[in-house]
């Protein structure tokens, strides 16, 4: 029976990764799921659910070539898979300001202590080498409500200089 | 009544284009009874188009009053609908009963001007705005055979969007 895994590579970013590791996954019988790859600071990441019949080394042992010949680094996770159970977002929060250490402390710490569940997160920084701007987008479930997190948001803004705004995901099924 | 079988992609037909209804009689009257009683069968479900049950004609039900604080019109039939003008563009989250365990963001318009024909063959006209604007574009493009996966934006849009919007909305130094 196949297992989960879950496979992750790192490196200096290059054309060509993705086709070639899905091929090498392809051809060594894997079957893939859910994946997230994104370029941070001009790096290659990727985190790919792998299905596979063998066991973390062997896994290993397949990725290994395709990912030498990138001069990536790569870890394999055996790990419980779970595809068609999504959770869904109810609120999508944006934070953003003149970049410095600890926006993303101060926003999630705050939001955790409210019940924010997060889901995703992304951040950015823009602007310019002078004046470096933070944006972060997070989507998450409010398990107390919305109006105790857009209150904790509101002093959160006043009080460190930040821009933040929140949104209800109303989800539309039709 | 009956609830119906709904059809989930890849089914071809969820992706043809249907044709306008020309007779309005008792049976075109019954399906459309079904055709309620099937989106109401589903949990959260605001609209039905009757390709979804395999029914290639341009036939649309909305009903998105059980939402708290929107304008809306009520339980809706929709017979060969036609958008006469549309404002604005917004992106919010959907999710399909024929696409299940999956939700996307999807840029609509926010306001529409909608002219369609009763189960009766009585024309009325509508302006409509928001959510249920969303819902009626929803299920109106299934009768083009599109779906909300014909239609996504990135979260990075998204984002974009919202800080436009933002900085739009507020009132210029006189």
């Amino acid at each position: 029976m196949k297992k989960w895994f879950m496979l992750t590579l790192v490196g200096q970013d290059r054309p060509g990764i993705v086709a070639q590791v899905t091929r090498a996954l392809y051809e060594g019988e894997c079957n893939l799921g859910e994946a997230s790859m994104v370029r941070l600071g001009g790096n290659f990441t990727v985190m790919l659910m792998v299905q596979f019949a063998g066991d973390e080394q062997a896994l290993d042992d397949l990725i290994g070539p395709v990912s030498r010949s990138f001069d990536l680094r790569h870890h394999v996770d055996a790990i419980e898979g779970e595809l068609l159970h999504h959770m869904e977002p109810d609120v999508r929060i944006t934070v953003y300001g003149a970049d410095r250490s600890g926006i993303i402390a101060e926003a999630t710490g705050i939001l955790a202590e409210k019940g924010f569940n997060i889901l995703n997160l992304e951040s950015d920084v823009g602007g310019t080498k002078e004046n470096p701007i933070y944006v972060m987008t997070i989507e998450g479930v409010a398990e107390q409500g919305i109006e105790i997190l857009e209150e904790a948001l509101q002093k959160l803004a006043q009080d460190k200089g930040l821009e933040a705004q929140l949104e209800p995901i109303d989800t539309l099924i039709g | 009544m009956a609830v119906l079988d709904i059809l989930v992609y890849p089914d071809p037909r969820l992706k043809q284009i249907s044709k306008p209804v020309v007779q309005f009689d008792d049976s075109l009257r019954s399906f459309v009874l079904d055709l309620e009683e099937t989106m109401r069968a589903g949990p959260g479900g605001v609209g039905i188009a009757a390709p979804q049950v395999g029914r290639l004609e341009r036939i649309v039900i909305v009903d998105v009053s059980a939402k708290p604080k929107i304008k809306h019109h009520g339980r809706l039939i929709l017979i060969n609908p036609e958008i006469i003008s549309k404002e604005g563009s917004a992106v919010g989250r959907e999710g399909c009963l024929s696409v299940p365990e999956y939700t996307g963001n999807v840029a609509r318009a926010k306001f529409i001007t909608l002219r369609a024909l009763d189960e009766f063959g009585k024309s009325c006209e509508f302006q409509m705005e928001r959510y249920e604007a969303r819902a009626v574009q929803h299920e109106m493009d299934h009768l083009d055979g599109l779906l909300l996966l014909d239609r996504l934006v990135s979260r990075r849009d998204l984002f974009r969007r919202q800080t436009q919007e933002a900085a739009a909305s507020k009132p210029k130094p006189s």
